[in-house]
């Protein structure tokens, strides 16, 4: 610990086509065997310091820098990236798009093959760190048909061929379903136990690192360091929703029960919170808050009697699928990465055709309708806003639809500006859409479905990739659309946006419907969550651990409160 | 999912075509291309074509596999005999030297024997080299494919591309497939009933969208492939890198003496073209 591995002194960065430096005056160390967390929102800088450290920045990423960036003791500014690749192996996010390789063996090798090692050499060296995470059954198979979990390892075996002493995970979490996101952090933790290496997470899905113990968090906002600190301290201080970040769950549920709390309570983790002091507050608490009514069950919309398909007539991809989504009714459907969400979504978009089986709306069978006249009353929107956009003005974009269908001219200004309002781009509509931001982006893609007046909206993964200010945005504005009496149904990976958002979880596991309820029942079956890759909340084991009799109901109640407690806040900021 | 409709990428299968070197494949690729172009002899051609049936039946493709391209290229094939014969109907008089008619369209535009000879061969040569330029992008793994590139000689940046350019097609069409079908559910209309004006703006209204995932992709691959080290040598070494095998010599060998003696034949006709007018 006598030496940083990492030290910026100093440090700032401004790219060239910003009118801003992202990066100002960063101080900070970094030491041998370390484990960091770098936490931030979207903008705050925090990526641009990764590339800082891996060297991407100035290599791909031009722009003036000042200060100094120090790797192993020499000053690194300008350092061509081959150098740094030696000592710091990144993984990036996409886990998918990073693949370079043909099989995973050709993969892992792509490093060496770059250093010239000669084949003999490197066959071996592969296997070996094949062997060391746990991939080497596979090194024949093509990187993308591995599963997520097994995707991660390639990843990492692919930068630790190298021997690099620096990890860089950058989201390491983003694309992956809860459970192996769970696993992705207990391996990096494993390597950092078993190889002694040092590592920097930059995340900010703060609950899910924290699985795991870490040394440092790192809080970024508007290119500046804001805190570096221990968990416990950084949790505690409760500076982190000032920045846009999302506590632990378990960490709101106290602060509900009017908890204090400090450094020592240990607020990184549950299972070390001091039971004693917790349980009156905690319990007091549940006891107080009331339980709002059930509604009255409402119309069906859509549903889906018995619905098989498979490709070929061979894989089955859906078997025997029974559920029904109802008027105004905002769900979820979740389950692993491949598990069928995603043909589920194709579907009932007539993108493809069930094999056996009949998908009705209001009742009336869907077999023969097209994909068009499926579309005046089902909205899909895609993941990304990139796949959907073809117009270069938002007020294009968002008309594209009724211009297609014939609309008249006056009758599209009309309901575009309409919608425009109801999306909040009202005040954009006249630019180009290039200068919008991700967000902003998603909310274009969505308003040129709703243009359309559908009366289900069907949403991929929302809010993926984004942080908690975004995420709140883009949720809200959801929660809105609901109000006007829109049904939403979301296939997602995110069991915040379930538990919170949602009335009900419709959970696909190998092709088949396993469960169909409300999300805190879901998420406090053990079999269920095994089954389909998802998580169990720090919430429960929270209720279990203070003794709550009944952990499903505090979990319900916590989520009724915290929506109470949201709207609020909404009316409070929006009068 | 991802095999359902794949042009022109690897197919991967065990078959003793498979299984030779990405050298070898390309050795015997590019003699076979230039004899076939070299060579007018309908009798070489008639022989090689038998052969690229032999070599598909060995490597075990399947004719579905490749139909959409076969019938893409037939209607090319179509059209190139056709535009061949309006511009320049007497091509065939003038190569083969004799001139027997068979029917008359106009002053212009005799059907002749020697025409429709000449017709048949150029159509031949497409059907003995492309079967066996689709057969080598089928049966050859991208990066083999580039490793043996740079074997011969060829820069390993460009034949790295060139791999990367092969390996993604697939993705890229996947990306095709559901921007398609979200345009179509805002209502681009591509089926047939739609007039072309409209197919080709919505056509457009897919590609703006496909290009700019595209270079979201490239940036992320180049990225992480300068993270990794790419091109900081001037060389670079090759993991799918396989030793040449007793069935690679005789399948190069075979292809030069093959080669050879399709050279030879077509030679002594005195000139590129076989003529049986004569």
């Amino acid at each position: 610990m006598n030496h940083p591995v990492i030290e910026f002194n100093n440090f700032s960065f401004h790219y060239r086509s910003q009118a801003k430096p992202t990066l100002t005056d960063i101080n900070l160390k970094v030491y041998a065997g370390e484990k960091i967390l770098i936490l931030g929102p979207s903008g705050s800088g925090k990526s641009t310091l990764g590339h800082c450290i891996n060297g991407l920045v100035p290599h791909y990423y031009k722009g003036q820098i000042s200060g100094t960036v120090a790797i192993s003791g020499t000053v690194a500014n300008d350092a061509v990236i081959y150098d740094r690749s030696k000592k710091i192996g990144t993984v990036l996010q996409d886990s998918d798009g990073q693949f370079v390789g043909q099989t995973v063996g050709e993969d892992i090798a792509f490093a060496l093959e770059n250093d010239c090692v000669p084949h003999a050499e490197m066959i071996p060296r592969v296997e070996a760190v094949a062997k060391l995470v746990d991939i080497d059954g596979h090194l024949k198979s093509k990187p993308q048909q591995v599963s997520g979990g097994q995707k991660q390892r390639v990843a990492l075996a692919g930068v630790l061929v190298d021997n690099v002493d620096i990890l860089l995970f950058d989201e390491p979490l983003a694309n992956l379903d809860p459970a192996t996101g769970q696993y992705a952090i207990e391996l990096i933790d494993q390597l950092a136990r078993e190889t002694h290496k040092t590592i920097l997470i930059i995340e900010h899905r703060l609950e899910d690192v924290l699985w795991r113990e870490i040394d440092r968090i790192i809080l970024m906002d508007r290119g500046r360091i804001i805190a570096d600190d221990t968990p416990d301290n950084v949790l505690a201080s409760g500076i982190l929703r000032e920045y846009g970040i999302r506590e632990p769950l378990y960490l709101t549920a106290l602060r509900y029960a009017g908890f204090e709390l400090t450094p020592q309570d240990r607020p990184a983790s549950v299972s070390k919170l001091p039971i004693e002091s917790i349980r009156a507050p905690i319990q007091n608490w549940y006891r107080s808050i009331s339980v709002p009514e059930s509604e009255a069950r409402r119309d069906e919309l859509l549903t889906f009697d018995d619905v098989t398909f498979s490709y070929d007539d061979r894989r089955v991809v859906l078997n025997h699928i029974d559920f029904t989504i109802r008027k105004g009714e905002m769900s979820a459907i979740v389950g692993k990465n491949g598990a069928g969400k995603s043909t589920l979504c194709k579907l009932i978009c007539g993108f493809e055709t069930p094999s056996s089986g009949e998908i009705r709306l209001r009742g009336d069978s869907l077999n023969n309708v097209s994909i068009r006249r499926r579309a005046d009353s089902i909205g899909y929107v895609m993941q990304n806003p990139n796949q959907m956009i073809s117009k270069v003005m938002i007020r294009e974009e968002v008309g594209l639809g009724l211009k297609l269908r014939g609309v008249e001219e006056s009758e599209i200004n009309r309901r575009v500006e309409e919608v425009l309002k109801i999306c909040g781009l009202y005040p954009f509509r006249n630019w180009p859409i290039s200068a919008l931001s991700y967000g902003q982006k998603k909310r274009v893609t969505i308003a040129a479905i709703l243009v359309l007046e559908p009366d289900l909206l069907l949403l991929d993964e929302p809010t993926a990739g984004q942080d908690f200010r975004h995420y709140t945005e883009i949720m809200e504005f959801l929660v809105d659309l609901r109000r006007r009496g829109l049904t939403i149904l979301m296939v997602t990976h995110d069991m915040h946006l379930m538990l919170e958002y949602t009335e009900r979880a419709i959970v696909i596991a190998d092709g088949e419907l396993i469960r169909d309820d409300i999300p805190s029942r879901v998420l406090s079956d053990r079999s269920v969550i095994e089954r389909a890759n998802l998580k169990e909340t720090g919430l429960l084991e929270l209720a279990q651990r203070t003794g709550i009799p009944e952990p499903i109901r505090f979990v319900q109640r916590f989520i009724d409160f915290d929506r109470q407690e949201r709207e609020k806040w909404r009316q409070k900021t929006t009068c | 999912m991802a095999s359902k409709n794949n042009l022109l990428s690897y197919i991967e299968r065990n078959s003793p075509v498979h299984r030779l070197t990405g050298v070898t494949k390309l050795v015997v690729f590019l003699l076979w291309t230039i004899v076939c172009m070299v060579s007018y002899d309908t009798r070489v051609l008639i022989c090689a074509m038998i052969l690229s049936i032999v070599i598909f039946l060995i490597a075990r493709i399947r004719l579905s596999e490749i139909r959409t391209v076969l019938i893409f290229i037939g209607v090319f094939l179509l059209l190139n005999d056709l535009t061949i014969y309006l511009f320049s109907p007497e091509e065939g008089v003038r190569i083969y030297g004799s001139r027997t008619i068979l029917f008359q369209f106009s002053e212009r535009y005799t059907v002749t024997k020697e025409q429709l000879f000449y017709l048949f061969n150029v159509t031949l040569k497409y059907f003995t080299v492309v079967p066996i330029a689709l057969l080598f992008l089928v049966t050859t793994d991208p990066s083999e494919f580039a490793c043996s590139l740079t074997r011969l000689k060829v820069s390993f940046r460009v034949s790295y591309a060139v791999s990367i350019t092969l390996r993604y097609i697939n993705d890229v069409q996947n990306d095709y497939h559901n921007i398609a079908q979200s345009q179509q559910a805002r209502g681009i209309d591509l089926s047939r009933e739609a007039p072309l004006k409209d197919r080709i703006v919505g056509l457009a209204g897919i590609a703006i969208p496909l290009i700019f995932s595209s270079l979201d992709r490239i940036e992320l691959i180049s990225n992480a492939m300068d993270l990794r080290g790419f091109g900081k040598k001037e060389r670079r070494t090759w993991y799918c890198e396989r030793p040449m095998t007793r069935n690679d010599w005789i399948g190069i060998i075979g292809a030069v003496l093959l080669a050879a003696i399709a050279i030879g034949v077509t030679l002594t006709n005195g000139g590129r073209f076989y003529n049986p007018f004569r």
